[in-house]
């Protein structure tokens, strides 16, 4: 089990890495909550992973399951969700003001010749 | 019975009562968020003599035992920050208010008070997951007011701040976990005699974890190579918030000292201190980006915005050289640099708005009303702000050279310290002399006239840097016991670890 929930962290940790370091803000805001939901699952397993464990110490019981590691991920996913929300509110924002989602809000040459045609296309179509 | 948390509460009510009163006229709402941060000036103050007087003040909330529960400490140290916050607050706060930057939008009252908030508890906690969530309300209120007014530019550099700071918070839950799941506690205190235990296998995991704490604070004190989104932000956002933010890249370096210099003193073993060559070399380049950035600049916010980024570097120089007595200095440089970048960021705007449709940028331009009052406030700032000599600046980087003579990088830090006063020294007598020397005698617009009121806070900061002047040797005292308590370390950990044992007795 600790193998699978390592790769599984390992896995949404590179994915969110990856999607930050994109230039445009959409994959950017993926990454981020990919690496919000890569480090929940990693403070989680961080109070050591256990199956069928009471969370409160029972004499009865071999053992108990790490209960405060629950409560930081509780709090970490409700941050990580008011922050993913702002964050989207503010892309939407960023395109409205900037005309286009290039997170410098600036559109390189290559990008400006590639979206010309279609650009120019619907353009006319409109004119007709 | 201890006054740790009036300072924290104090804006949290506030930013409610607040959103209550929203109905009521504007007026309304600026005297009541000016009153109430006139009040936070008095509690901090009160808090300040507490701190002075007595031993550390732990307030446990809920009254849970303190590795269980969460502690807020007021020591000297906080205290003296809570201060410097509110009293760069009400500078900021009355700047906006007689420029009316503050009817630009409904809720920056609200928002400011939160700031507040967030800011005091975050210089208050003793728990390292409650510093994060401290951290992410001042965030959330400083996202909030960096793009107050809105604007293009404004929020190119919100989204850029905003991506790097939610990265950085990801980096800070993934940092607390790694120090978690070894240590098994998250209270700052009890964490560093844990470490003082560790078994030697687990003491590379915990290093690593450190390093990465390391990494978040850099993002928010703007350490190289973490530094790029501050002169984005701080040149783009409105003039009292940047001078607002002055605090904000202070927070990065006061939890390197709180957390930093608490997990990881000198009895962690083989880990004691293990970060300092990296703040002090990171440090150091800093500083000379830093001066570059100065030199390069092309508008005089822009200029402002790297020499906060230098004097973070100092910052950074200044704790990595490692010894009491550059420590002292540090803080008694992070008081001034606080201080005048506020001054700096309110001057530059209102220099800005003089200038008519020039605003700050290097160009000869027109003349300006008042320009030789602007213009001996701007000779005054500068020389300050570069540390030349009779200023408060000058005694800092003084401290800090002197205390480094004992480190063994002492020619690198008195090489590239010295060498980046001179760039900085050099920028400013040009940017100074563009602005007020080389322009035309035209009719001058009734707009651009001085607003009197908007210039008093900048005399109110600047009579603040006076103050640390000319009482540098009480203050130097101070800022040395300060020191003592934060390398000593054992009063700290049984203050906050005491209160445990006394709350189990009463049971």
């Amino acid at each position: 089990m600790e193998l699978i929930v390592a790769l599984v962290i390992g896995a949404l940790t590179i994915s969110g890495v990856f999607l930050v370091l994109r230039a445009r803000t959409f994959p950017v805001v993926l990454g981020i909550m990919l690496l919000a939901y890569a480090v929940n699952t990693f403070l989680f397993a961080m109070g050591r992973l256990t199956v069928g464990m009471p969370t409160i110490i029972d004499p009865a019981q071999g053992g108990y399951a790490d209960p405060l590691p629950q409560a930081l991920v509780l709090t970490a996913i409700v941050i990580s969700f008011g922050m993913s929300a702002f964050l989207i509110v503010l892309a939407l924002r960023s395109y409205s003001d900037m005309g286009n989602d290039h997170v410098d809000g600036e559109q390189s040459s290559q990008d400006e010749e590639a979206l010309k045609a279609p650009q120019t296309d619907t353009n006319q179509e409109v004119n007709k | 019975m201890t006054s740790a948390f009036i300072p924290v509460l104090l804006p949290l009510l506030g930013g409610i009562l607040l959103l209550m009163i929203r109905w009521t006229s504007f007026r309304t709402q600026r005297i009541v968020s000016f009153l109430l941060t006139l009040l936070l000036v008095g509690v901090t103050i009160c808090t300040l003599k507490v701190a002075i007087e007595g031993t550390t003040q732990v307030y446990s909330l809920g009254n849970w035992a303190a590795p269980f529960g969460i502690v807020l400490v007021l020591d000297r140290f906080s205290a003296v920050i809570i201060l410097l916050t509110s009293l760069l607050a009400i500078a900021s706060l009355w700047y906006a208010i007689s420029t009316k930057l503050d009817l630009k939008g409904e809720h920056f009252h609200v928002l400011f008070q939160f700031q507040l908030f967030g800011l005091n508890g975050a210089f208050l906690t003793g728990d390292l997951f409650n510093l994060f969530v401290f951290f992410e309300i001042l965030l959330l209120a400083s996202y909030g007011l960096l793009l107050h007014g809105g604007g293009k530019l404004r929020t190119k550099a919100g989204l850029q701040f905003v991506v790097i700071n939610l990265v950085g918070s990801t980096l800070f839950l993934f940092a607390i976990g790694v120090l978690y799941g070894i240590t098994g506690t998250l209270n700052i205190a009890d964490m560093s005699m844990k470490i003082a235990q560790l078994p030697a296998e687990s003491q590379g995991v915990v290093a690593a974890g450190g390093l990465l704490l390391l990494v978040v604070f850099g993002i928010k004190a703007a350490m190289f190579p973490l530094y790029l989104w501050l002169p984005q932000a701080y040149t783009n956002t409105s003039a009292p918030i940047a001078a607002l933010f002055a605090i904000m890249t202070k927070i990065g370096i006061y939890s390197i000292i709180r957390v930093h210099g608490t997990l990881f003193g000198e009895s962690a073993g083989e880990l004691s201190f293990y970060y300092m060559p990296w703040v002090l070399g990171l440090g150091l380049i800093t500083l000379v980006m830093g001066a570059f950035g100065v030199a390069a600049s092309r508008r005089l916010r822009e200029q402002v915005s790297y020499l906060v980024l230098a004097s973070i570097a100092i910052l950074l120089v200044g704790i990595g050289i490692n010894s009491q007595e550059a420590l002292s200095a540090t803080i008694y440089y992070m008081l001034h640099s606080t201080i005048i970048a506020g001054a700096f960021f309110l001057l530059s705007d209102m220099i800005s708005k003089s200038r008519g449709s020039l605003e700050d940028r290097f160009s000869p331009g027109v003349s300006m009303h008042s320009k030789a009052l602007l213009g001996s406030t701007f000779m005054v700032a500068a020389i300050a702000m570069t540390g030349m000599p009779p200023f408060s600046g000058f005694i800092g980087k003084l401290l800090i050279l002197s205390a480094g003579l004992e480190s063994s990088w002492f020619w690198w830090i008195l090489a590239i310290v010295l060498a980046s006063s001179l760039i900085m020294i050099i920028s400013l007598a040009r940017s100074g002399s563009l602005l007020f020397y080389n322009v035309q005698k035209v009719e001058l617009s009734k707009s651009t006239k001085l607003n009197k009121i908007a210039y008093m806070p900048i005399v109110f900061l600047l009579f603040l840097m006076l103050l640390l002047v000319v009482f540098a040797g009480v203050i130097v005292d101070f800022t040395d016991s300060i020191a003592f308590y934060m390398y000593d370390q054992s009063g700290y950990i049984e203050a906050v670890l005491n209160i445990s044992m006394e709350a189990k007795n009463d049971q």
